[in-house]
């Protein structure tokens, strides 16, 4: 394929084959520079991000939803065209045919998505309960129908919790870079070609993969059409930087109208689109304003992706997120940097249109990004909190120069990789199952009216002595057997279901079709169990029984080391818990040869698995939150910043490729007295955390005042934006126990 | 050798350059009206460490400090556990480690300058505290002439060391401008003044005062208010 768009690249193995990684390395300007070109918003920006607040703020009033169609079921040409401000607009598309009108999506599951709409106010159209009903099934149907007791025992119990089995299972990355360098036609054309070699001897396998690949063909029609709805082509590939973001941008927004996934990523996109505007700028016929009004429209839609969802959904992962993530910088594997103009411009948009939780603008940090880049991140950092941070350093080599963050933490290379997301295990419950012989602390049997035996019998500890580290560990290691095989058996099923009844065609068709896929589970109560296990090993603590005989209290004498102090008595029994949990999962068999991975990792479901978790032996109360991922348990960071920094960067990453997450809040007047002092302690803190194998940080910097003002005001913070567990949230949308619990952590203070 | 420590800060921001870890040394004949840590006043108190050990422990945190930042003994008066300090300096500036020592130069005998001199071999920085220019003010608030510590300033001026002075700002205490006109004419004097920094009292010791059951001397008092810290700045950072 040659063509008029394509004058003006260098020509490479990505004009014959579908090849993004070898079109940015053979095309894209490094830029070592600084932030001085960047340009203000323009009225245009400004008057459609007004709109934009407006209608944040009548959502507010709603109660959390604004509108609601109730009865066209989304698909990607389900809606006609919507605008914000049609003349204004420089990226056009929206999920249905008016912004924040939430779309219908029920493949996932009829009765959730009827459920979120009656939570609301709404009630779903008759005709379309009567056919998911009756006539199509969905993906939770399905898993319903094949749970064993034991799942459901466990799933009730919240030892497994968030699992994917009543809502789309998203962490899909489609590479929507594809649409904009090859158009649609030749991205059909390939997959028919793959199609065409799927032939001979029809096992099952190959009968899936022939009507997956008809489905990917099916699904990248209907993307052109979706263009053509608004008065797009996107059938040949695009010829300016206008056309580039806005093909990329339909790719995207076609996942979003399929599927309702808990995490909508959007890749790593910033770089490609540069050599775009690059072109575009050398030929004269783009502005730097014109630039950035490109981006920050883009990003402005990206800011406004919204999903219908359940009550209890937003309990698991707080504040409506949608993580649309976008990765930025890194290094390539050549040794120059990927950063270029445009990771500016898309950092720039938290200026122009002031802090915002979306996209989830995800910086690859290395220690050889270049300083002027690290500074503006860490400047912007400090002005709105709402960046994340991911070690290049860690991830280049085992993934390439061209992976991209799904959700929080996990790394997959665009368009070759794929996931199984699959939310997490409660270790710190597990623990307390061990100590009880897999009987629930909290939770009775129906029929009995006793303690609800979750797991088969195992021995619990008996007697009333001070609890044995030995015994404690060895049934531990007993249980933990039990709960990983379960799990990943629940996640098999999940799984299956999904590819059966919700499959991600559009997404799919944006991959390669040979894809490696990972099978993602996930640890939450990590710092709760080492801490226990700590207890028990270093100070005395004595077991409190109910009238049943179960252990429900403990009773501790003495001091122990508690992880993120910098102290390895305690910080080796963190990382005994991840290589012991992630060896038990990789024994076990998983779905489509996907190669299994953990991550450390709970979003802000740390408040409900710790809701769902008794007493522990380190002191913490039943239901009070566990930490969030990889943190530290609030207030027991004692030492400083760098040594709760360094207990989590000792948690081997090769054992957790799925991402280990450290949320960090500091105040401002404790990175230094000076704005440039803070930015550059700021860099050289992020660079030490990375040199000594650090894989993720969340950066706030505020103090505890703003966020009790903004409780007691939200009026007054609109955009007051935080990073909570691998996503950021606008706090205004946090429910009050999660304000709460945000507003209890750590925040790193000197004086 | 082993040092009485009262604590460590792995981050520390506000006590010399870059990224500093922070060694709280336990210890001070100094009673400031305005010190926000008078548990670090007693003596033999606190945990006892190794040179060694505290070093061991700032090696965890070399990622973090070998870039601009260093390592910052504070106290308590670290000069009253010279021995220690001079040790545990001097190995840090084998591994490269740059060292600031936090004093108020109290100790200081211009006469018997031998143990100080084998410190300042091993100290690239000393942020030395210039709590009030007048004697008999200096009296008033620390309870000790200022001749030392004024001393010790023209020796690291004639030795060459660099040097940071720091002033606390206090309302009424340390803010009149004929005495920070006093003190800038002294700190002009020096040749090695690399920067002069102003840290405005805050009230967030009187907490520990509590804890440890002694009258917190300045109850009531407020923070030096913005226009004053300015005016402070004008004067003594022209």
């Amino acid at each position: 394929m040659d063509c008029k768009a394509w004058e003006g690249f260098k020509k490479g193995k990505w004009s014959v084959e579908v090849n993004v990684r070898d079109f940015i390395q053979s095309n894209y300007t490094p830029y070592e520079g600084d932030g001085e070109f960047l340009a203000p918003p323009t009225a245009a920006t400004k008057k459609l991000w007004e709109e934009i607040l407006k209608l944040s703020e009548a959502e507010r009033k709603a109660g959390g939803v604004l509108d609601a169609d109730t009865s066209t079921v989304s698909t990607l040409t389900s809606h006609a065209a919507g605008y914000i401000d049609e003349k204004l607009e420089k990226i056009v598309g929206l999920q249905t045919d008016k912004p924040f009108k939430r779309a219908l999506q029920p493949f996932g599951g009829i009765k959730m998505a009827e459920q979120a709409l009656n939570m609301y106010g709404y009630e779903i159209d008759p005709e379309v309960k009567n056919i998911f009903t009756h006539y199509r099934k969905s993906h939770n149907d399905g898993v319903y129908d094949a749970y064993t007791p034991e799942m459901r025992r466990a799933r009730r119990a919240h030892i497994l919790t968030g699992l994917p089995d009543t809502y789309g299972r998203g962490r899909i990355v489609g590479d929507y870079r594809r649409v904009a360098l090859y158009g649609v036609d030749y991205l059909i054309e390939r997959k028919e070609r793959d199609k065409l070699l799927t032939d001979g001897d029809m096992t099952p396998d190959k009968i899936r993969n022939r009507e997956e690949l008809s489905e990917q063909i099916k699904a990248l029609k209907e993307l052109k059409k979706l263009a053509v709805i608004y008065g797009r082509d996107i059938s040949a590939p695009a010829e300016t930087a206008a056309q580039a973001v806005q093909a990329l941008y339909f790719g995207y927004l076609a996942a979003v109208k399929d599927q309702n996934g808990a995490a909508m990523s959007i890749g790593r996109n910033s770089t490609f689109l540069d050599i775009y505007i690059q072109r575009d700028i050398e030929r004269g016929i783009l502005t730097e304003e014109g630039a950035q009004e490109l981006i920050d429209h883009f990003v402005m839609k990206l800011r406004i992706i919204k999903f219908m969802r359940i009550k209890e959904y937003n309990e698991l992962f707080s504040g409506d997120p949608t993580w649309v993530t976008e990765s930025i910088g890194g290094m390539g594997v050549d040794g120059r940097t990927l950063v270029t103009k445009s990771s500016f411009r898309i950092l720039h948009t938290l200026e122009n249109l002031g802090p915002a939780p979306e996209p989830n603008l995800t910086v690859l940090w290395s220690v050889n990004l270049p300083e002027a880049f690290k500074k503006f991140c860490a400047q912007t950092s400090i002005k709105t909190s709402a960046i994340q941070y991911e070690s290049d350093d860690l991830m280049r080599p085992e993934m390439g120069d061209d992976y991209c963050i799904a959700c929080c933490v996990s790394c997959m290379r665009v368009g070759k990789d794929m996931q199984f997301f699959g939310a997490r295990a409660n270790l710190a419950k597990c623990l307390l199952y061990a100590i009880n012989g897999g009987k629930d602390e909290l939770i009775k049997d129906k029929t009995t009216g006793k303690a609800l035996q979750v797991s088969p019998e195992f021995s619990p500890v008996t007697g009333d002595g001070a609890l044995d580290f030995d015994d404690v560990k060895e049934k531990y290691e007993q249980m933990m057997d039990w709960l990983a095989r379960l799990y990943v058996n629940v996640l098999n099923l999940i799984h299956y279901m999904h590819d059966k009844y919700s499959y991600e065609a559009l997404e799919m068709a944006l991959h390669d079709t040979e894809v490696r896929r990972f099978f993602a589970t996930g640890i939450a109560g990590l710092s709760c169990a080492a801490d226990s296990l700590s207890a028990i090993k270093y100070a005395k603590v004595y077991p409190v029984r109910n009238e049943e005989g179960i252990v429900t209290d403990f009773k501790i004498e003495g001091d122990y080391p508690k992880y993120g102090n910098n102290d390895d008595r305690v910080d080796e029994l963190a990382v005994w818990l991840l290589k012991t949990f992630m060896g038990k999962v990789k024994s076990n068999y998983t779905y489509r040869e996907s190669v299994p991975t953990t991550s450390v990792l709970t979003i802000t479901s740390n408040v409900v698995y710790g809701k769902n978790t008794g007493n522990t032996p380190d002191g913490r109360r039943a239901g009070e939150p566990l930490a969030p991922g990889a943190n530290p348990m609030h207030g027991r960071d004692t030492n400083g910043a760098l040594a709760s920094l360094e207990s989590v960067a000792k948690l081997p990453y090769e054992y957790a490729r799925d991402g280990i997450s450290n949320t960090f809040s500091i105040t401002p007047a404790s990175l230094g007295k000076e704005s440039a002092e803070r930015v550059n302690n700021l860099v050289r803190m992020m660079d030490g955390y990375v040199t000594d194998g650090g894989h993720h940080l969340n950066v706030n910097v505020f103090s505890r005042d703003t966020l009790l003002d903004a409780q007691a005001h939200p009026e007054k913070y609109p955009q007051l934006t935080i990073r909570v567990s691998g996503y950021a949230v606008n706090f205004n949308k946090l429910t009050r126990e999660q304000q709460n619990d945000v507003i209890s952590r750590t925040i790193h203070q000197n004086f | 050798m082993k040092g009485y420590i009262h604590s460590f800060e792995s981050f520390g921001t506000v006590d010399g350059p870059g990224i500093r870890f922070v060694v709280f040394m336990q210890g001070c004949p100094m009673r400031c009206l305005y010190c926000h840590n008078p548990d670090t006043w007693q003596f033999a108190a606190g945990k006892r460490f190794s040179a060694n050990e505290v070093f061991e422990n700032v090696l965890k945190y070399k990622s973090y400090i070998s870039d601009g930042g260093g390592v910052t003994v504070s106290g308590g008066e670290p000069l009253m556990q010279i021995e220690f300090v001079t040790e545990l300096f001097s190995l840090l500036k084998q591994r490269g480690i740059h060292t600031a020592l936090d004093t108020s130069g109290i100790t200081f005998d211009k006469n018997n300058t031998a143990e100080i001199d084998g410190l300042l071999k091993y100290t690239d920085l000393v942020l030395l505290d210039i709590k009030h220019i007048d004697e008999q003010e200096h009296i008033k608030l620390t309870g000790h002439s200022n001749k030392n510590v004024l001393d010790f300033a023209r020796y690291l001026s004639a030795t060459g060391k660099p040097v940071w002075i720091r002033h606390v700002l206090a309302a009424g205490i340390t803010d009149d401008d004929k005495y920070l006109k006093r003190l800038k004419e002294f700190t002009d004097t020096l040749k090695n003044v690399k920067k002069t920094e102003i840290l405005p009292y805050h009230a967030m010791g009187e907490i520990k005062y509590e804890k440890q059951g002694i009258p917190y001397p300045l109850k009531g008092a407020l923070p030096p208010t913005e226009e004053r810290i300015r005016n402070a700045k004008l004067i003594l950072t022209r």
